[in-house]
């Protein structure tokens, strides 16, 4: 069941008339025009016990990826692929919004929109993954972990795990005659094959004004948000509106285009982070 | 399931497998006040995707700390029965079934005219009874309809559909066959008397020039879904008047 959100951060009506005369002007509370993330910072392998690992800063939202893997079965109707989950953790440490629990609908979907964005992309190559076709294929699970909140996780989340996931490398194993497999996690030399990189873009509509990567007031205020994966050749791989309002079709068009442009800044901040060949 | 082996979907006369057009619907039934209890219910088929929708309140919230002092809460559970797909689900709400309710609430918070109802709750709950591909889509149909039916006052009604991406072609209202094969799907609502979207989710790879022309697919495709809305309720509406 889905809930109006009755806890909800308290933004004075005065923070929304400056946010909104700000961006009249083409301004913004957090200094930078319309269509600019704020600072992007990368840095992978942050978690040595994982098999990789990336924290990513968006202004003052953080968020740390892990990536960790395990042997099992392949599902039925792909026997020659791996598998791949995502999960999210709004953990409580992370903002006075979040509880204690299960995920709630809210990590629910940003895992989910992240889980789509490289599965239809097939970003991480699922066939690469199979150790004994039909029966012992790799399991990635990777795991976001809200750090801190300030808004837009979506982003901060997808390009954490991007660079997660070009900084995982597999495990070393033994494969017995019984066909079991034995893993020897010291021992980390098999990147995982990455067949292409996707990211998002999170562009909330504030009135009349749309805006790249709001931080946490401009979320509160906003009247609604879209969210646009982009790979690099400027496909559009998936999209999700998430909040509570409406947009026109050519709201959505705009956003789509202004998305296409602003993904660039984010692939180069992957890019400086990752800095591994193809 | 539903994945279609070796079989073309697409043929070579344009025809999809089950005969429809690229830009064609599935036969789209719509019926209102089907249920007793329910302040308002409504009973929508796209082809065999058959979903019931029940539209509770303006009630006192069950929850009472829940109650908003400025506008009425909105709860939506969008719920598949275990016998609706292929193999048996399990009647626990799954991860997407979570991610949709919430993408559906989100899809009439800004059309039910909620300020009119401060300290209240409004319940939308949403029974897929046969699932053949565009559940959510046809799920907020049920809804629109529902919530006109029980008399809940709304900026304009709402309708859905999904455009899908097979064989590199851009179809409407795609079924279970050809989703589970698809490149791409792009489930969308709209208002058209608003010229609002509020609901737009896509799954799968498109370019910029296929997702303006799927979307203007969806978006005249819901507009005629939209006539026929009007046209249920009014139906209703007429015959009561006659008893």
């Amino acid at each position: 069941m889905s809930l109006t959100p009755f806890k909800v951060p308290i933004v004075p009506e005065l923070r929304k008339s400056t946010i909104l005369s700000l961006l009249a002007k083409g301004l913004r509370t957090s200094e930078r025009d319309l269509v600019t993330p704020r600072i992007v910072k990368v840095k992978t392998g942050v978690i040595e016990r994982a098999e990789g690992s990336a924290q990513v800063e968006l202004g003052n939202t953080k968020v740390l990826v892990g990536v960790k893997t395990d042997v099992g079965a392949p599902f039925r109707d792909t026997p020659d692929e791996g598998v791949i989950t995502v999960n999210a953790e709004l953990v409580p440490l992370a903002s006075p919004l979040f509880e204690p629990g299960p995920p709630d609908e809210n990590a629910i979907e940003l895992a989910r929109v992240i889980d789509r964005s490289i599965r239809e992309t097939n970003a991480v190559d699922r066939k690469s993954l199979a150790i004994i076709p039909g029966s012992k294929v790799w399991v990635i699970h990777v795991d976001i972990y809200v750090l801190d909140h300030d808004g837009n996780l979506f982003d901060a989340s997808m390009l954490a795990t991007m660079a997660a996931l070009m900084n995982t490398m597999l495990p070393d194993y033994e494969e017995l005659e019984t066909g079991e497999i034995i893993l020897d996690r010291s021992k980390k030399t098999t990147p995982l094959k990455i067949n292409k990189k996707v990211l998002t873009v999170n562009i909330a509509k504030i009135g009349d004004y749309l805006v790249v990567d709001p931080d946490l007031d401009e979320e509160t205020v906003a009247d609604t948000r879209i969210v646009v994966a982009y790979d690099e050749e400027g496909n559009i791989v998936g999209i999700q509106k998430s909040g509570p309002g409406a947009m026109s079709r050519e709201e959505v068009l705009k956003a789509v285009d202004i998305g296409r442009e602003a993904v660039k800044i984010y692939f180069k901040s992957l890019e400086e982070a990752t800095g591994r060949a193809e | 399931m539903g994945k279609a082996v070796g079989v073309k979907l697409i043929d070579e006369y344009g025809r999809r497998h089950d005969g429809r057009l690229p830009d064609q619907m599935r036969p789209v039934r719509m019926r209102i006040n089907v249920l007793e209890n329910a302040d308002g219910s409504a009973l929508v088929e796209y082809g065999r995707t058959r979903i019931l929708a029940a539209v509770y309140g303006p009630r006192e919230p069950v929850q009472k700390f829940m109650a908003l002092p400025d506008r009425a809460l909105l709860r939506v559970r969008y719920h598949m029965a275990p016998f609706s797909t292929e193999e048996r689900k399990s009647p626990a709400p799954s991860r997407r079934e979570i991610e949709l309710s919430k993408v559906i609430r989100e899809a009439f918070e800004d059309i039910i005219l909620v300020k009119y109802f401060p300290r209240t709750a409004i319940d939308i709950f949403l029974e897929v009874l046969q699932a053949d591909g565009g559940t959510r889509t046809a799920a907020v149909t049920a809804a629109s309809l529902a919530l006109a039916n029980a008399g809940i006052p709304m900026k304009a009604l709402v309708a859905g559909v999904a455009v899908g991406k097979i064989e590199g072609q851009l179809v409407l209202d795609v079924d279970e066959i050809e989703d589970g094969s698809g490149e791409a799907d792009m489930p969308v609502a709209y208002a058209p008397d608003i010229e609002k979207i509020t609901l737009f989710q896509l799954n799968g790879v498109l370019t910029r020039e296929e997702l303006e022309k799927g979307l203007d697919m969806a978006l005249s495709a819901i507009r005629e879904l939209v006539e026929l809305e009007k046209r249920t309720l009014k139906e209703e509406y007429v015959s009561t008047e006659e008893v």
